[in-house]
């Protein structure tokens, strides 16, 4: 009962805090939505290797993409915010408290979590006007698909996080280790015909398997997939497991 | 709240306590005991190793050696009831800022798992008591430092703890906050009963501690009550001038057994053991005309520079201290 009360509330206070930052949500929309229209768009156009109808395909490919793009940032920039936490003295007065540091994780990534979920439905609501087709039903399939890849992310980051002691760290984090995991996941660009290498980077790369999962229940198209959607999920459910661990022995290995 | 054994009202026992940072001793070898309901102080320059003492006793960071107890319970092997007794008021700033006061104290009640029906009631009773009330729906950044304070001892105060820990609780604030922090503060002891521990450089503060241990490089130098502390230190000093001073020294030499040196200044000083019985029967005898005479009751400070050899009020550790409150202001400095 205390701990459910302690990751309510570190989940509730992230939410909140979610709500209540305008620019944050506007952004959101905003970057996504620019990646759509503009580099989307653009891109088909010029591109005209999807067979006889390449521009409208490209769409198609890159759509998930987006989407799996918002959910993958979102929950790694929620979960850094272990950091600012530390930086600005709050993480010391969740770290005194009474609860087990399980829930301190938990919350945290149900927190990430939840506001990657919404944001990622934010974008569903582009593919009328993007002409993209998507159904009712493969929406609903989305949204647990969405949840656990947050939760992969997020337990991934707050892994991370719990050893970072610094803004620059996050920095360099997110310019070396997220930015390239990002490009190489299938999210803008489809790997099917890429170098053998990049093949195999993706292959290892955890947040392929979320893309992945995401474009296949988006389109249904397996020719587009890296893997079969079982193994997607297998994976994801993997990374969950193995990371959410690795962040409750490191929160519980003090100083 | 549980507790196992109760032989005595030690409710802290601290037992050559020791921490390392790479090389550094921080707290060396340090034991005290804190008793049921009093107000105990840790006295000492910057970097003497008060913070670190209480990072220890309050879970935070593992000792390099030595243990402690609290009503039993072991800081190390059993983190997790240690710190259900506890509250803690951090030196550096610990609040949400981008939430409100309520919603800070919230937070901290559902972490304490507070029981939800008295959540509302018990954050009206801290807020009202710390000035906040009225604002308890603003967004703490819009707060000032004192205010923040304020808050600050509130959260600590919510769930209850046996043992209220306050790290430098006035640091950065003006003359009348830090009074009215005082104020609460000797007001918890004698109403709700809490046992408090309380770290200061400021010898004033440090006054109203039932005991106090002076610590200085990571080693407690001496503990005991304000006022045998300065026992300790021995005498008052008084400082005459009067127009013979020649004579005044034999008076002096003759009646009070107090040798002094002539020399051409116009004052003369020297110690007493107790300047207010002293001066009545002094001016009474006194065969000069005193032009001036002033009495300076030995203080807390004193009893350092006797202990050390050091000014506990160096200016160094003030400029610091100016520093750091600054820093506290713009909430970036961390602990
Ligand atoms: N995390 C840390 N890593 C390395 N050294 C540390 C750490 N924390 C404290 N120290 C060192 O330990 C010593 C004691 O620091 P501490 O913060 O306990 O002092 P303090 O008595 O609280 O001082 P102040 O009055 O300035 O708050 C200092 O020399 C400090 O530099
Ligand atoms: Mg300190």
């Amino acid at each position: 009962m205390r701990e459910l009360s302690g990751i309510y509330i570190i989940w509730l206070r992230d939410v909140k805090k979610f709500l209540r930052d305008r620019p944050r949500i506007i952004g959101s929309v905003a970057q996504p939505a620019l990646f759509l229209f503009v580099l989307g768009t653009g891109l088909a156009s010029s591109f005209q290797v999807f067979g006889s109808n390449g521009g409208k395909d490209f769409l198609y490919f890159m759509y998930p993409g987006i989407i799996a793009m918002t959910v993958l940032f979102t929950s790694f920039f929620s979960a850094m915010s272990i950091i600012w936490d530390r930086e600005f003295g709050f993480l010391k007065e969740v770290l005194i408290s009474p609860i087990s540091r399980v829930s301190i994780v938990l919350g945290k990534n149900f927190g990430g979590s939840t506001i990657a979920i919404v944001q990622g439905s934010i974008i569903l609501l582009f593919a009328p006007v993007l002409k993209v087709p998507i159904t009712f039903l493969s929406v609903i399939k989305l949204l647990p698909v969405m949840f656990i890849t947050a939760m992969a992310i997020s337990s991934l980051g707050i892994a991370l996080a719990s050893r970072l002691k610094t803004m620059q760290g996050f920095q360099a984090l997110t310019n070396f280790f997220l930015m390239p995991m990002f490009f190489l996941s299938g999210a803008l660009f489809p790997l099917n015909n890429a170098p053998q290498w990049m093949i195999f980077m993706a292959r290892i790369n955890p947040l392929s398997f979320g893309v992945d999962a995401m474009r296949y229940v988006l389109t249904g198209d397996r020719t587009l997939q890296l893997f079969p959607f079982y193994v997607d999920i297998i994976v994801i459910v993997g990374i969950i497991i193995a990371m959410t661990l690795t962040g409750i022995f490191l929160f519980r290995k003090q100083e | 709240m549980e507790s196992r054994e109760k032989t005595n009202n030690n409710i802290l026992e601290v037992k050559s306590l020791t921490r390392k940072f790479n090389g550094l001793t921080a707290v060396d070898g340090v034991s005290f005991n804190i008793r049921e309901g009093e107000v105990f102080g840790f006295l000492g320059p910057n970097g003497a190793g008060k913070t670190t003492t209480i990072n220890m006793i309050c879970t935070l960071i593992k000792p390099t050696s030595g243990n402690a107890k609290l009503y039993g319970f072991d800081i190390v092997k059993e983190r997790r009831r240690v710190r259900n007794c506890i509250g803690l008021v951090f030196q550096d700033p610990s609040l949400d800022d981008k939430l409100t006061a309520m919603e800070n104290l919230y937070f901290h009640s559902r972490l304490y798992n507070v029981p939800r029906e008295t959540i509302n009631k018990r954050c009206g009773e801290v807020l009202k008591m710390v000035d906040l009330y009225d604002r308890r729906n603003d967004l703490v950044r819009n707060y000032s430092g004192g205010m923040k304070r304020r808050l600050e001892i509130a959260r600590g105060l919510i769930h209850y703890p046996k043992l209220l820990f306050l790290d430098e609780p006035t640091i950065g604030l003006d003359p009348q906050t830090r009074n009215k922090i005082w104020d609460y503060i000797v007001q918890l002891k004698s109403k709700q009963k809490i046992t408090i521990f309380l770290t200061t450089h400021y010898l004033e503060e440090s006054e109203i501690c039932d005991r106090i241990a002076i610590i200085d490089r990571g080693k407690i130098i001496a503990l005991d009550t304000p006022s045998n502390l300065k026992k300790m230190a021995g005498s008052d000093s008084i400082t005459v001038s009067s127009d013979n001073n020649r004579a005044l020294i034999d008076f002096l030499k003759d009646n009070f057994n107090i040798n002094i040196e002539y020399d051409e200044g116009n004052e003369i000083k020297f110690e007493v053991k107790d300047s207010s019985s002293f001066i009545p029967g002094f001016i009474k005898n006194c065969p000069v005309r005193i032009l001036s005479i002033s009495a300076r009751h030995s203080t807390l400070n004193d009893v350092f520079l006797n202990l050390t050899g050091k000014d506990l009020r160096d200016s160094d550790a003030s400029k610091r201290d100016r520093l750091r409150s600054g820093m506290r202001m713009r909430g970036r400095l961390r602990g």
